[in-house]
């Protein structure tokens, strides 16, 4: 029998989708046990195995003996306006989960950069955090559990549907931001904020230091935006650097951060106040953009060193495609950069205590680049520790540390 | 009596002073409990390194000899997690307790683990900072241990726990070799290892250095003292806040029993005697408009779900006054009776009505003392049960008592802590909110870490509720805390 048959006679045709350019065999699992049995199988077998989302994300482009799309786990079990959670599985869209939140007056805030479509999956597991991680943290702040299918095909739960939880060890963090190679995320527990009531975004052209001494000032100010974000010219479509303020709260909370804006930059009148349709428009395309290019890759340093990085950054790979959190010493840049060029900047950078983590790339470089890598002492046995607990046949083909 | 080899007072001598090696009984007996007085576990020795090349050391040493051991704060924890037993040695970190540096501009500091928590947040007062996780006992806790416990406190509703102020952490793991995990930044190298270390209860190795995240002080602040003469009202207007959209700084809830064990004290705050419960509510952000319109919302909120009277504290003193109250709660208890469990569990906080209730009712059936003073807004539970140690039949009815109020709360779509740990007094209940393949899981990772389980040994995760796996587990040790009588 083929893998093909074999998977048909496991899950059923409804499971087996039309198979990609590369002709490998697509199965959507309608269920999360139907992940584990999938799994289970694949390393009885010897099978390798690829993860995928929407396919909006990462290139489908890993080889493997199949690709496991997560599109038909798309269920939202439960949203919880009352306690601001909700329960996803994890191949459901985030433009469609916000939708139904919304409609329950409840608010996910991670904007993480792509499309609309991208899968709560692909999000959860690379940790994909957008410009709101300036005001609400990143991506595995908003977690409150997840539940995996490890490489040898066994659920675990981790975490729960709480607030507070300190039953047990954390593995949703291990998840979040693991790029799947611990497992395969099928269902997440989210913790939601109310819709704001208000929410505003002011952009400012400039030059880039002219700006990033801007986004100083306003952080030493005390003023706490959702968003604080420096984006390049050819990124934002302007003509100049901008730097864009998201305000999000109560009106009256938005209307002091307001003033407190004109009063931390010099007085008011120098940001431009978006009307609500252009400023989902400016967010829409910023992270879109950032989707586009062959690589995109985050660094993450502290706040002073922000400026510093950007010269890096423009000096070694030029600086067309950014979006940064100067204030949260969040950068992302997009691009088109060879294996070589990132593995020296993340050499560079990892002697300034800067990781580098390797977001999406072809697989070639993924394969010699890795997600990860240039571990601190004594961390990377750890991390291959982890691997090996689970995925102890490497089914799993993830991109971890590179050549 | 200890078990382990004579000479390893003598080693340890070696590398920290004599002086700083307790191993008399008298002297180890002094560290048999935590701040949970239900269970009980003496040292085999206790060692108290002064350095981070001395903690390097003596675990090294322990390493060579295959010696478990436990390492510890200030011993303020509630879970029975920081208890060594005779075959174990007591590896105390109150010595290091070094800020290393403040970084105002980065918001940053780097600090050894026996710093204590409230030494820190003053220390970076000056500079407009402070460090956010306040459990009730910042006065004595340490960061080290919070770090290990993943602490909470009254004002993570809004800031988060011990986790989302963690940067980076130095470890010495029980092979004593050392390990860096995550950056100054907070981006990790690869996974997010310094978010699975934290609140892994000393299983996975000794953090020796701490990079915290610093938080700026408020600039404005309102602290709102809402009375109810109903306790279920009073959850209703936790949910009403909540569902509203607002995010107070902190919104805690005592029942009357609490109210009246405070006033009764030195720490009396004013609290309405009469009032079935009282929220403390405070609110807080850098403008005094927008904060004063979210005390009128509140409120407003609040008069709505059935408050008696709503007040604002006039000053700082005040304010202070009302929060000793509630942060010293747990000790005007000991007025009550002269043993206290201070339960931790977590529900979903529309739920936080019914299960106060049902709590009610179990305290009721059992005849026993339950007051509640605990995180409303985060649905974080601490019913504390008051019962006298030496009356047999009274422990067997707070043990019975204990477990059925963990059953609600699971039942309600909880969790059985919140913020105190697993630790030797919950291990029972894991398999209630973990299947064994999930407990597996954990026990694995463990061994990633402690391939020989060394590190504070038998807690956290029941060997034996756990689907095995790997093959042929190393295992040297499992002490258990001794339960002082049934409890």
């Amino acid at each position: 029998m083929t893998i093909l048959q074999k998977v048909t006679a496991l899950l059923g045709e409804g499971a087996v989708l039309e198979a990609g350019t590369d002709r490998v065999p697509r199965i959507a699992p309608g269920s999360p046990d139907a992940v584990a049995l999938l799994l289970g199988t694949a390393h009885q077998e010897g099978w390798r195995v690829r993860t995928e989302g929407a396919g909006t994300w990462l290139p489908s482009d890993a080889p493997a003996d199949l690709a496991l799309t997560t599109r038909r786990l798309d269920r939202v079990p439960a949203v919880e306006p009352q306690d601001l959670t909700a329960t996803a599985e994890a191949g459901i869209g985030l433009d469609q989960l916000r939708q139904q939140l919304a409609d329950r007056g409840a608010w996910l805030a991670i904007d993480p950069p792509g499309l609309g479509g991208r899968t709560l999956g692909s999000v959860v597991a690379t940790a994909t955090a957008g410009p709101l991680r300036q005001g609400f943290g990143p991506v595995k702040d908003h977690l409150l559990g997840v539940t995996f299918v490890t490489g040898d095909g066994r659920m675990v739960q981790s975490g729960g549907r709480v607030m507070k939880n300190v039953a047990g060890y954390d593995l949703t963090r291990l998840q979040a931001g693991g790029f799947g190679a611990f497992g395969v995320i099928v269902l997440v527990h989210l913790r939601l904020r109310a819709l704001p009531r208000a929410d505003v975004t002011h952009l400012l052209e400039g030059s880039r230091d002219e700006l990033t001494q801007l986004a100083e000032d306003i952080a030493a100010a005390g003023l706490t935006p959702a968003a604080l974000e420096l984006v390049s010219p050819a990124l934002a479509r302007r003509d100049r650097w901008v730097l864009a303020v998201r305000l999000v709260g109560s009106p009256t909370l938005v209307a002091a951060d307001e003033a407190g804006l004109g009063a931390a930059t010099g007085g008011g009148g120098r940001f431009t106040a978006l009307r609500a349709e252009e400023a989902h428009g400016f967010w829409m395309r910023l992270a879109e953009g950032l989707a586009v290019r062959p690589v995109t890759f985050r660094t993450g340093g502290v706040p002073a060193a922000s400026d510093e990085l950007l010269d890096l950054l423009q000096h070694q790979l030029g600086d067309e495609w950014i979006s940064a959190s100067p204030a949260a010493g969040a950068i992302r840049w997009s691009g088109d950069a060879t294996a070589d060029r990132l593995q020296r900047l993340r050499r560079t950078l990892a002697a300034l205590e800067v990781p580098l983590t390797l977001e999406r790339a072809p697989w070639a470089v993924r394969h010699a680049v890795g997600h990860f890598g240039a571990y601190r002492e004594g961390a990377g046995p750890l991390v291959a520790g982890l691997r090996r607990t689970f995925d102890p046949g490497g089914a799993l083909v993830v991109a971890t540390d590179g050549e | 009596m200890s078990t382990l080899p004579r000479a390893l007072a003598g080693d340890l001598a070696a590398i920290v002073g004599a002086r700083h090696v307790r191993a008399a009984p008298a002297e180890r007996a002094t560290y048999a409990m935590d701040g949970l007085p239900t269970h009980r576990c003496v040292p085999g020795v206790v060692v108290l390194p002064g350095t981070r090349e001395e903690a390097i050391a003596v675990v090294r040493l322990l390493a060579t000899h295959g010696i478990p051991f436990v390492p510890r704060g200030a011993g303020t924890g509630l879970s029975g997690g920081a208890l060594a037993d005779a075959g174990a040695v007591l590896l105390v970190l109150t010595r290091l307790n070094r800020i290393l540096k403040i970084d105002p501009a980065n918001r940053l500091a780097l600090v050894e683990p026996g710093v204590v928590n409230a030494r820190l947040s003053a220390a970076t007062r000056p500079y407009g900072l402070h460090y956010a996780p306040d459990p009730s006992s910042q006065s004595a806790c340490t960061i080290g241990g919070n770090v290990a416990e993943n602490a909470g406190g009254p004002h993570c509703l809004k800031y988060g726990v011990t986790v989302n102020h963690i940067l980076a952490l130095e470890v010495v793991l029980a092979s004593g070799e050392t390990v860096k995990l995550g950056s100054p930044g907070g981006e990790p190298w690869g996974p997010d290892l310094v978010g699975l270390f934290v609140g892994s209860e000393g299983n996975f190795g000794v953090a020796t250095r701490i990079t915290v995240r610093l938080t700026p002080l408020p600039r404005a602040v309102r602290t709102l003292l809402a009375d109810f003469g109903a306790l279920r009202a009073a959850g209703e207007g936790v949910s009403a806040i909540i569902a509203a959209g607002i995010v107070p700084a902190a919104l805690e809830m005592m029942d009357q029993s609490c109210i009246r064990a405070v006033e009764a004290s030195v720490y009396a705050a004013g609290y309405p005697c009469d009032a079935a419960a009282v929220l403390l509510v405070e609110l807080d952000g850098r403008y005094d408009a927008a904060v004063e319109a979210e005390a009128v919302a509140v409120t407003e909120i609040l008069k709505r779900a059935g408050a008696r009277a709503i007040r604002s504290a006039r000053d700082e003193g005040e304010r202070e006054r009302l929060w000793q109250g509630r942060k010293k709660a747990f000790g005007a208890m000991g007025r009550l009776s002269r043993d206290l469990v201070v339960q931790d569990a977590v529900v979903p906080r529309s739920a936080l009505p019914d299960v106060l209730e049902t709590i009610a009712g179990i305290a009721e059936r059992h005849r026993l003392v339950v007051s509640n003073v605990f995180h409303a807004g985060d649905g974080n539970l601490h019913p504390n049960i008051s019962f006298d140690a030496t009356d047999d039949a009274m422990r067997a009815r707070v043990e019975e008592a204990s477990s059925e109020i963990m059953a609600a709360c699971i039942a309600a779509g909880g969790t059985i802590t919140g913020e105190h740990g697993i630790g030797l007094d919950k291990l029972r209940y894991m398999p209630l909110i973990f299947d064994a393949e999930s407990l597996g899981a954990m026990l694995a990772v463990r061994r990633v870490f402690d391939p020989e389980e060394r590190v504070n040994p038998g807690k956290v995760v029941p060997v034996h509720a756990c689907r095995e796996w790997t093959q042929g587990s190393r295992r040297r040790a499992q002490p258990r805390g001794e339960p002082v009588g049934a409890v």
